[in-house]
């Protein structure tokens, strides 16, 4: 009986022992992601401020030009950033009507079985590598387009900004499309009851309900145009350019990240530190609009 | 009465115009997908043959092949895939199953949501810091796996944990109320019931990784190989070398992107070339993530 | 039939089973709860419980919604354990071995191998009825695939499905019918020989001839293991149990022999309860 129970007892502790382990090295699985995040923020801290050093932050954000690689060297971010914002931009005016309108007929108008096709599909679309995108938008889009606008050059936004705006009008629907379908039954029916059409109902009774959810997928889709890279440093040129022209070629902040590492800048120089300004930069946009689409996804969820 | 009837025929047809509309929507966006697909084909389906992937790139576009893109992008994979699925497995389990409702464990939460949205560049900036200068990995295979590991890591954890949410709880007091212990119930029913929905989101995540060139080229992938890394089965002792991890390399993506690059025509062909080879992987490895899906729904049903 | 209440009244608190007119000598203890409380958080959910469980007998808990016997039940089993936020106050004491089951140094797990439980809802894991039945047992850390295939058996024949399933034991669980798949769901509890089995309204989801099954299941298997019972259906008490407990608002109002409870209880709560006024 002694015996037993002291067994008994060793395989109680052993087990303990066992349980304990298991969920340390879970915990720290979970850990690394805080890790990484930690590595990103340290590497972009550090070596901007190496660039930060030698370049003064004001200079950064108001001068118009961008030439870090020039004897007389500028190194504002305003070109960059133009570019940046004018092919999201672009994107944004193709992706969010089309993503919207997609949403509202996958989930208000479509029956079962077309939800079923269209859905992967859609999900093929956002899965085509950037790559891809980028020498569609070069070698097809482009000359389309050049066949309307003859002034066109070779690289520019316009292309590049809508290339940009179809490969999110996935992320943009399917984002959207979760906020309609959280709206309850209840609400359609009692618009339906006052004997309001499917369209009246979807545009006064479901949008509203679902603002918040629709507004985060618009904040997804600015983020992903924000960060996008290939598909610009193939059709929109990597020459930095102060324009507001989308039939122009320039450069945006991942753009020029490419640019740099393409070519042959020591690790240490501050031509090589100027990609981690820019992108960190680049990280701190991010940032704003993920913590805002955050934010409004809770609040949406939160409702119902 | 007239003029209420006259409203009503108005609305309706508005109502139809959307239907069409939105019908008309969906067609464009799957017209771009199918004009694109057939475009990349017209360009490069000829040039698609044996010799093109048995070829490396060279300064004729026609003798230029993928082969060391095709090796290098296996390899990379090998490594993103032996690192992202285990981490990011384990860590969608703890914060399922474990994790207590902290302030710690809201931070992980937050900063996996926050990873998830980074742009893919950044982690290329994160890579050279951290990877290849101060670990010294250098420009090798391993940073790039690694890179691509920590990109798709998000991906991974939220695919793991809605596959393991999807589980009901009465399954698990049913084990509880067995006498097995938290990690028996997890090892021996949390698992292999989640395991069809964490193998889709992995095979998806994988197939991001492979398209991705942004973070690859910051760390100073080349894309003029001409050589292939060095095997990982030899003749000689020891027989097993990881030599291979700290090659040179170059990925699909990067040929494609070298080849779309250059100004003369006859690259472009082999740039689409490369094109349909990548889209291929890409949407066969999504084919077999959604028939994986279905297989596993079809065989648990909650 | 109104029945006739007792005038004479009893002491409140602890309630013993000799003191309850039964028709033999009482029976051993095999479990007794002394003082137990038990919070959700601030809610105190249990309160003052006084208590003794027959051994190899059949004990039910009845009450309406909300008065806790669920609560009671899965103290048994410390399933309160698996949330956050729970507290236990009091002993449950088992019998031979006095191990006070809700101590706070005794593990959960060691509790669980002692005592099973038996869900309301048909809960068979998406596996084959054998390795259902077996997991019990790997649990434990049983290995020889003989041992194994005999207590499968053994746990299929006690809770009367072994000739339906004898054939198909490598199927799906899933495969089985509502009652059948509560069948397996007892034999799982069986199969490792526990003391007490727990069941929490085990026919509620089922219909009426699984129901008349499993009822008579349960005359069966009280010649080899203590049964408390969750009922939110009278009859099923009265017809099944030998010892029944009127629960309202976390206490016991009144615990007795099943006859005596439903033809002549002696509180007034009871009286209503059980002839309907309230439900």
């Amino acid at each position: 009986m002694a015996a037993s129970l002291s067994a008994h007892a060793t395989r109680s502790r052993l087990r303990h022992l066992r349980e304990r382990l298991v969920e340390s090295l879970l915990f720290l699985a979970a850990l690394s992601s805080v890790a990484i995040t930690i590595g990103i923020v340290g590497v972009l801290v550090v070596e901007s401020a190496g660039f930060f050093k030698q370049v003064s932050l004001l200079d950064f954000l108001t001068d118009t030009q961008w030439t870090p690689l020039f004897d007389d060297a500028h190194y504002g971010i305003l070109p960059l950033m133009a570019g940046t914002l004018v092919t999201t931009a672009i994107a944004l005016v193709v992706a969010i009507p089309l993503g919207t309108i997609t949403a509202i007929y996958l989930s208000e108008y479509a029956g079962y079985r077309t939800r079923e096709i269209i859905k992967p599909l859609m999900e093929l679309l956002s899965a085509v590598p950037t790559v891809v995108y980028g020498y569609f938008a070069l070698l097809f889009v482009t000359p389309l387009l050049q066949k309307l606008l003859p002034e066109l050059p070779g690289f520019n936004m316009l292309s590049a900004g809508i290339v940009i705006g179809v490969m999110i009008i996935p992320y943009v629907s399917s984002v959207s499309e979760d906020a309609i379908r959280a709206v309850p039954m209840h609400l359609r029916e009692s618009s339906y009851a006052m004997g309001a059409t499917r369209l009246q109902t979807s545009l006064r009774v479901v949008i509203p309900a679902a603002l918040s959810g629709i507004a985060a997928a618009y904040i997804l889709g600015i983020s992903r145009a924000i960060g996008e890279t290939m598909v610009v440093a193939i059709a929109a040129g990597m020459q930095p350019n102060l324009t507001w022209n989308p039939m122009e070629p320039a450069a945006t902040i991942t753009a020029y990240i490419v640019q740099v590492s393409l070519g042959d800048l020591p690790h240490g120089t501050i031509g090589y530190q100027t990609i981690f300004a820019a992108g960190l930069t680049l990280l701190l946009m991010t940032l704003v609009f993920n913590i805002a689409g955050f934010i409004l996804r809770k609040r949406f969820r939160q409702v119902y | 009465m007239d003029k209420l009837k006259a409203l009503i025929a108005r609305r309706k047809l508005f109502d139809r115009m959307f239907s069409v509309i939105g019908l008309l929507t969906l067609t464009v966006a799957l017209l771009t997908l199918a004009t694109l697909i057939l475009d990349l084909a017209a360009d490069g389906l000829p040039r698609l043959n044996w010799d093109f992937f048995t070829s490396f790139p060279s300064r004729f576009a026609s003798k230029a092949g993928i082969l060391s893109a095709w090796v290098g992008t296996t390899l990379v994979m090998l490594v993103t895939a032996m690192t992202a699925v285990p981490l990011g497995i384990a860590a969608g389990l703890y914060l399922e199953e474990y994790a207590p409702k902290n302030w710690m464990t809201a931070l992980i939460e937050i900063n996996i949501a926050n990873l998830a949205a980074v742009p893919s560049i950044v982690y290329g900036l994160m890579a050279i810091g951290l990877f290849v200068y101060t670990f010294n990995l250098g420009q090798s295979i391993l940073t790039a796996g690694l890179t691509l590991a920590l990109l798709i890591l998000p991906m991974v954890i939220i695919a793991t944990r809605e596959s393991v949410r999807a589980i009901p709880s009465n399954i698990r007091e049913a084990a509880y109320a067995l006498g097995a212990t938290k990690w028996q119930t997890v090892r021996d029913h949390v698992l292999p019931y989640s395991t069809g929905g964490i193998l889709t989101g992995v095979i998806i995540a994988l197939s991001r990784a492979i398209g991705e060139s942004a973070p690859l080229i910051a760390i100073g992938a080349l894309s003029f190989i001409a050589f292939l890394p060095t095997p990982p089965i030899s003749a000689e002792p020891p027989f097993l070398s990881f030599q291979w991890l700290m090659d040179q390399f170059t990925v699909m993506p990067i040929q494609m992107f070298n080849w779309v690059s250059r100004p003369q025509e006859e690259f472009h062909h082999n740039a689409a070339a490369a094109g349909l080879v990548l889209l291929g992987m890409t949407l066969i490895m999504n084919g077999i993530a959604i028939w994986i899906r279905y297989r596993f729904r079809k065989r648990i049903k909650w | 039939m109104t029945p006739e209440i007792n005038s004479t009244a009893r002491p409140a608190g602890k309630v013993h089973l000799s003191n309850v007119p039964a028709a033999s000598s009482a029976p051993p203890v095999k479990a007794l709860v002394r003082d137990l409380n038990f919070y959700y958080g601030t809610v105190h959910a249990l309160k003052n419980i006084n208590l003794e469980i027959a051994e190899k007998r059949v004990t039910a808990l009845i009450g309406p919604s909300g008065c806790g016997k669920t609560t009671y039940l899965r103290c048994f089993n410390r399933m309160h354990d698996l949330y956050p936020g729970n507290r236990y106050e009091g002993e449950i004491v088992l019998h031979p071995d006095n191990m006070n089951i809700i101590g706070p140094k005794i593990d959960p797990i060691e509790v669980r191998m002692r005592i099973s439980m038996v869900f309301q809802k048909p809960n068979p894991f998406p596996k084959t009825i054998y390795e259902n039945v077996a997991y019990g047992l790997r649990v434990r850390g049983v290995r020889r695939k003989g041992v194994i295939d005999e207590k499968v058996e053994q746990a299929l024949q006690g809770a009367a499905l072994w000739e339906e399933v004898k054939d198909r034991l490598h199927q799906q669980a899933y495969n089985l019918s509502g009652g059948q798949q509560q069948r397996l769901c007892i034999a799982r509890a069986l199969a490792t020989e526990p003391e007490i089995v727990l069941f929490d309204e085990p026919t509620s989801a089922l219909d009426p001839i699984a129901t008349a099954r499993i009822e008579e299941l349960m005359h069966e298997l009280k010649e080899r293991v203590t049964i408390i019972i969750v009922t939110h259906n009278m009859q099923q008490a009265a017809r099944v149990s030998d010892y029944t407990a009127f629960m309202y608002l976390g206490e016991v109002v009144e615990f007795s022999n099943t006859n005596q409870i439903f033809t002549n209880p002696t509180k007034k709560q009871t009286e209503d309860y059980i002839t309907g006024r309230y439900g």
